[in-house]
Formats: structure tokens, C-alpha cells, sequence
């Protein structure tokens, strides 16, 4: 239910322009071409930022600064990455973000599939209530509790550390109502009563039933928080004071600030934070853009 | 589960019927434990702000002194506060300016990837790419193509013998750009969305629209435009979210100070601004509560263009069925 790939491919009979003789088959020959050409301008103006980082991550600054703009690599790359990790501790940056990152990602995975196995599965009193106090969570922005929270932290003493980025998101509402979603569909009750019957309490089901039976939507949420974790910036920016500890966003935010002059070595910077990001995301890709759309489709 | 009831054959789910309280505790329990990590969370780093955040907006704190109550002063400056007014001015043009071409271009990459071409995996994935990445990192690398001197526009422009414009530097020129990052970033995901909302049309429709001789615009406006309504509506409404929250573009490309003339001071921004360059908590809490009240009047007149779509339907329905009478 959470993938699109059933969902039968039948644009050509959709489409009345492109029917069945060959008068149309040429034209819609013709049409496919145009069509591809106009996706690929697309595709390359998406991909561009990417290329023109990689270009002048490997240039030299007077080459960056030059004109008419060089558009191939250079052959600075290895001395732009050198001045960048003696200039500021990119990979301490890069480590905190990892860290961040994945224990948002565990701990999320971890609370949002014990809630919605809950929600989903069984009945308690409250139920109703609790689900709709729930949604009603998602509509509050987070850029109304900024300061409160920030104050909160402090009185906390947590202003500067890493568990300040973890705790507060390490359950959400958005995980819950998603993998809710799914688990309503994809645990048949058989299963739970079969479990009920061996005398199998509710963290053993949830555990021997309800985790292998979401493994799909688990992996998609775990990415997302990934990924969402990985570029939250605005939070990181007000709490991590410490220059010392810094996550990769705010480390590159004041690596522009402050080198501004040298353009190759703060775009090397940039290409740190932005490689692994990608990878995460292109291990996943297909199965997390179908997750994204399905999302919005139902919702 | 632990219930001494029998196990009926047709429980839907687990539930806990007529059991002695104490027993009845013990099985939901592990329930309530299950959900609460949320619950907690949320009444500490969710809850309690919220309500925080609307006494310090009666305030005057920097965080440190004595907290002094200043009852609506805070409000009312923010009313006369013309720097406040054009971050709300700025925010709306560059919504305004990204969002209309945004969703345009979404719509037509994923009528393009319906064609039921080759590749489209690649090619969605390709799209999908600017939306994942850090804004941090890729709003460095638009700053340095769109530089007034140096930047890649600008040398073409030369190149081409046009004059060059003062993108970063200029009120139109930063509000363009800004909307230009947000449109490269958004319009591969929204397509993604019309793409899958286009897949999730019958085919059916279209089959009968062919026998009745519609043509193809009209299959759009009758057929394709009608049954994407909501979705459309889903994508208007996150970006207007997105929109009203605009922070990390305009802070990487232009500092704190939002640029030349505050020309890309938005909302949030100058919330930031306020709060945490000033250390005025107060103001910068009166300043959320306003972003809250615009975005809760937004969502009001998007939630009834929803309503006002779905009264319509069930009306016409009782209509019929009055003539069928």
C-alpha cells in the first residue's frame, strides 16, 4: 500500500492524442523525443548546482573569481579539502552530525513504530482523544517556541551539547500517524490473535509481529529523519554557542562568514556536508520518493 | 492479550472488555507506556513553550535581568514597527514570486514524466535530488553564481553584451534569487506529487472521456484538473507553510541583516534577528505569536477552498436525487 509501483502504467492508452495506427505512433515517436528533451533541460538545471559545486570545490579562487568562468574541474581539489579541515573542524562538525543524525533516526524509528503499533492494533480508553490531540500537534510551526525552548534548554543546562538537537525530536507525530497508516493495512489481526494465544504480551508482539511486519515504512522513516536531521539548521544555529561543537551546517555557515575570500576551499566544505547526504538518500531513492508521494496522496 | 477473557473469532483488534480494573490496568498498561515517550516529549519541548512563549510576549527579558511585564506594549510596537512590516511585505513577494512558477513547472515535469516515457526513475530521482540536500551548502554555491561580480548570470549576461544586474545587492534582485533557490529546491518534489496524483486517476475517466470525442484540452480541465484538486490544494498549502517559514536561504545568502535595505528580511529571520542578535525575548515572542496568527488566517482560507470544493458535491447530490423523486 505504500508503494506506487501497482499502480498499472497505462499513459499510453490514457492519452487519446497517441492512439493505435501507425499515423499516431510516429507522431507520438516524435512527441517522446520532445517530451525527454524537456525533461532532460529539467534534470539538468536540478543537477547544475550540484556540477557548478564540484567545479569550483576543485578550482582555485582566482579561477572561481575569473572571467569568462571556467565551467570544468579544476585541479585544486586536494589543496581546497587541506585548507578546509586545518581551517576549522570540519570532521569533529561531520562526526556531531552523525551522531545527531542517527540517533534521531533510531530513537524516532524506535518510539513513532511502538505508538503506532498501539494506535493501530489495540484498543484502550482514550484512543480517539489521544490520536487527535496527536494530529493536532502537527499543525503547531516550530518557529513559535524558538525562544521559550531555547530558554528551556538553558535552564536545562543543555545549551551547546548534542542531546539538546536529539531529545526533544525523538518521537513525532508525523512518524506516528504515518506508520499508524501503514500498520492498520499491512498486520492482518490473525497474526495478533495467533500471538495473543501463545500468551505473547504486547512488547514481544510488537517486536516479533509489528517490527517485521513495518519494515518497509521503518526504513522510509528513518531515512527521512536522516535526512530531515541532517539539514535542520535554524535549531542548531541558536543552541550550539560552543564554536567548538558545532553541527556541519552551522560549522559551513560560519565558514562562509568568516573565509569568505576563499571561495574554493569554503565550496570543498560544502561538497563535505552535501556528499554523504546523498548517498543516504540514493541508497533509498526509489523507495523513498514513492513514500513521499504516497504520503501525499493520502493525506 | 493477558485478559482472562476467551478469545472471540471475530475481535477486530485487541481490546480490553468488561475485566476487574485492576486486571483491565495491567493489559492496557503496556499500552499507555508504549505511546507515552510522544506525549511526554511533547508536553515538555512542545507544550510547555507554546504556553512560555505567550507570557514572554508580555514581557521585556534579554534573557538574563529582571523579566519585566509590559502587558500589550509589545504588540503594539510591533504593529508601528516598519522593519517588522516589510519582512511581512518581503515574505509574501517572495512567496508570491517562487511559488506560482514553482507549482507551474511541477505540473508540467510531471505531465512530461507521465508520458509513460523511459527512464523516469531516473529521471524523478534526478528531480528529487535539490530536495534532500543541504540548503546551507547549495544557498553558498546560488550566492556565488548569482554574485554581482563574479557570479555565472552575471558573466553570461556580459557575454551576451546585456548588462549585468545587481543580484544581490538590489531589492528585486535578492528577492529573485531567493525565490530562484526556492524553486530549484521544491519543484522536483511538488512534480513528485502531481506525478503520483496523475498515476492515481482512473483510467477509466479518460477511456469514457475518448468514446464521448473529448479532446485533450478538455480532458486536462474536465478530467486531470478536477480529480488533482486536492492534491493541488495539499502543495498550495505546504508551500505556503514552507513559504511563511523561509529562513536558512536568505540567512546564508545575506547574514543576519537580511541584505541591502532589509530586502530579504523575512519573518523568521527578523525573529532571529530579535531574539537571539538583540536579545529581545519578548519581542521576538510577540514577533511568533504574528507569524502564527498570518499563518492560522492562511490556513483558515485554504481550509475553505477544501470545504467550499466538497459542500459543493454532496449538494448537487441531494439535488439529484430530489428530481429523481
Amino acid at each position: 500500500m505504500s508503494t506506487l509501483t501497482p499502480v498499472p502504467r497505462t499513459t499510453a492508452a490514457a492519452d487519446p492524442a497517441l492512439g493505435g495506427d501507425k499515423h499516431y505512433v510516429a507522431r507520438g515517436r516524435i512527441a517522446r523525443l520532445v517530451t525527454h528533451l524537456c525533461v532532460i533541460v529539467g534534470v539538468l538545471l536540478s543537477i547544475f548546482p550540484f556540477y557548478w559545486l564540484v567545479v569550483m570545490s576543485t578550482s582555485t579562487t582566482a579561477e572561481i573569481f575569473g572571467y569568462p568562468p571556467k565551467l570544468t574541474f579544476g585541479n585544486s581539489f586536494v589543496e581546497n579539502i587541506r585548507n578546509v579541515v586545518q581551517s576549522v573542524d570540519l570532521m569533529q562538525s561531520l562526526l556531531n552530525t552523525i551522531i545527531v543524525s542517527t540517533a534521531c533516526a533510531v530513537l524516532v524509528m524506535f518510539f513513532d513504530s511502538l505508538a503506532a503499533f498501539a494506535f493501530a492494533k489495540f484498543d484502550f480508553p482514550g484512543k480517539r482523544p489521544l490520536f487527535i490531540l496527536l494530529i493536532a500537534t502537527m499543525l503547531v510551526p516550530g518557529s513559535l517556541s524558538l525562544v521559550p525552548s531555547f530558554i528551556l534548554m538553558s535552564t536545562l543546562g543543555w545549551v551547546g551539547t548534542l542531546q539538546a538537537l536529539i531529545v526533544p525530536g525523538a518521537a513525532n507525530a508525523f512518524g506516528i500517524f504515518l506508520l499508524r497508516q501503514m500498520a492498520a493495512g499491512s498486520i492482518p489481526d490473525d497474526l495478533l490473535d495467533a500471538a495473543r494465544i501463545d500468551g505473547a504480551g504486547f512488547f514481544t508482539t510488537y517486536w516479533r509481529v509489528g517490527v517485521p511486519l513495518l519494515r518497509g515504512g521503518l526504513a522510509f522513516l528513518g531515512i527521512f529523519t536522516f535526512i530531515t536531521a541532517w539539514n535542520d539548521y535554524i535549531w542548531p544555529l541558536i543552541i550550539l554557542v560552543d564554536p567548538e561543537r558545532q553541527t556541519l551546517q552551522t560549522a559551513l555557515q560560519n565558514l562562509n562568514s568568516v573565509h569568505l575570500t576563499d571561495y574554493g576551499m569554503v565550496m570543498a566544505g560544502a561538497l563535505i556536508s552535501v556528499v554523504p547526504l546523498i548517498g543516504v538518500f540514493i541508497i533509498g531513492a526509489r523507495h523513498f520518493i514513492s513514500n513521499i508521494a504516497a504520503g501525499a496522496i493520502k493525506g | 492479550m493477558s485478559t482472562d477473557t476467551p478469545a472471540r473469532p471475530d475481535t477486530r483488534a485487541t481490546s480490553v472488555p468488561r475485566a476487574k480494573p485492576h486486571r483491565r490496568l495491567r493489559a492496557t498498561f503496556p499500552i499507555y507506556l508504549a505511546i507515552s515517550p510522544f506525549y511526554v516529549l511533547f508536553a515538555i519541548f512542545g507544550l510547555f513553550p507554546i504556553v512560555f512563549s505567550i507570557v514572554l510576549s508580555f514581557t521585556d527579558w534579554d534573557g538574563m535581568g529582571e523579566m519585566s511585564f509590559v502587558g500589550l506594549a509589545q504588540y503594539q510596537y510591533l504593529l508601528t514597527d516598519t522593519r517588522f512590516w516589510n519582512a511581512v511585505g518581503n515574505t509574501f513577494i517572495i512567496w508570491f514570486l517562487s511559488t506560482i512558477p514553482m507549482l507551474f513547472l511541477a505540473m508540467v515535469i510531471a505531465f512530461l514524466l507521465h508520458q509513460n516515457i523511459r527512464f523516469t526513475g531516473f529521471y524523478r530521482v534526478a528531480f528529487f535530488l535539490p530536495n534532500v540536500t543541504s540548503m546551507v551548502a547549495m544557498a553558498i554555491v546560488f550566492g556565488s553564481v548569482f554574485s554581482d561580480t563574479f557570479g555565472l548570470i552575471n558573466s553570461a549576461l556580459t557575454a551576451l553584451g546585456l548588462d549585468t544586474v545587481p543580484w544581490l545587492s538590489s531589492s528585486w534582485g535578492i528577492k529573485i534569487t531567493i525565490a530562484v533557490m526556492v524553486i530549484w529546491r521544491f519543484t522536483g518534489y511538488n512534480a513528485i506529487i502531481y506525478l503520483a496524483g496523475l498515476q492515481s486517476i482512473p483510467t477509466d475517466l479518460y477511456d469514457a472521456a475518448k468514446v464521448d470525442g473529448a479532446n485533450m484540452v478538455q480532458v486536462f480541465f474536465r478530467i486531470t484538473v478536477p480529480m488533482l484538486r486536492p492534491i493541488i490544494l495539499f502543495t498550495v498549502i505546504m508551500s505556503t507553510i514552507g513559504g511563511l517559514s523561509l529562513f536558512t536561504e536568505p540567512q546564508v545568502l545575506l547574514g543576519d541583516s537580511g541584505g541591502a535595505g532589509e530586502a530579504g528580511m523575512t519573518i523568521v529571520l527578523y525573529q532571529y534577528n530579535q531574539a537571539f542578535t538583540e536579545f529581545d525575548f519578548g519581542y521576538g515572542s510577540a514577533i511568533a505569536w504574528a507569524l502564527f496568527l498570518i499563518a492560522a488566517i492562511f490556513s483558515i482560507i485554504n481550509w475553505r477552498l477544501v470545504s467550499g470544493r466538497s459542500e459543493r458535491t454532496p449538494r448537487r447530490r441531494t439535488a439529484a436525487k430530489e428530481a429523481r423523486r
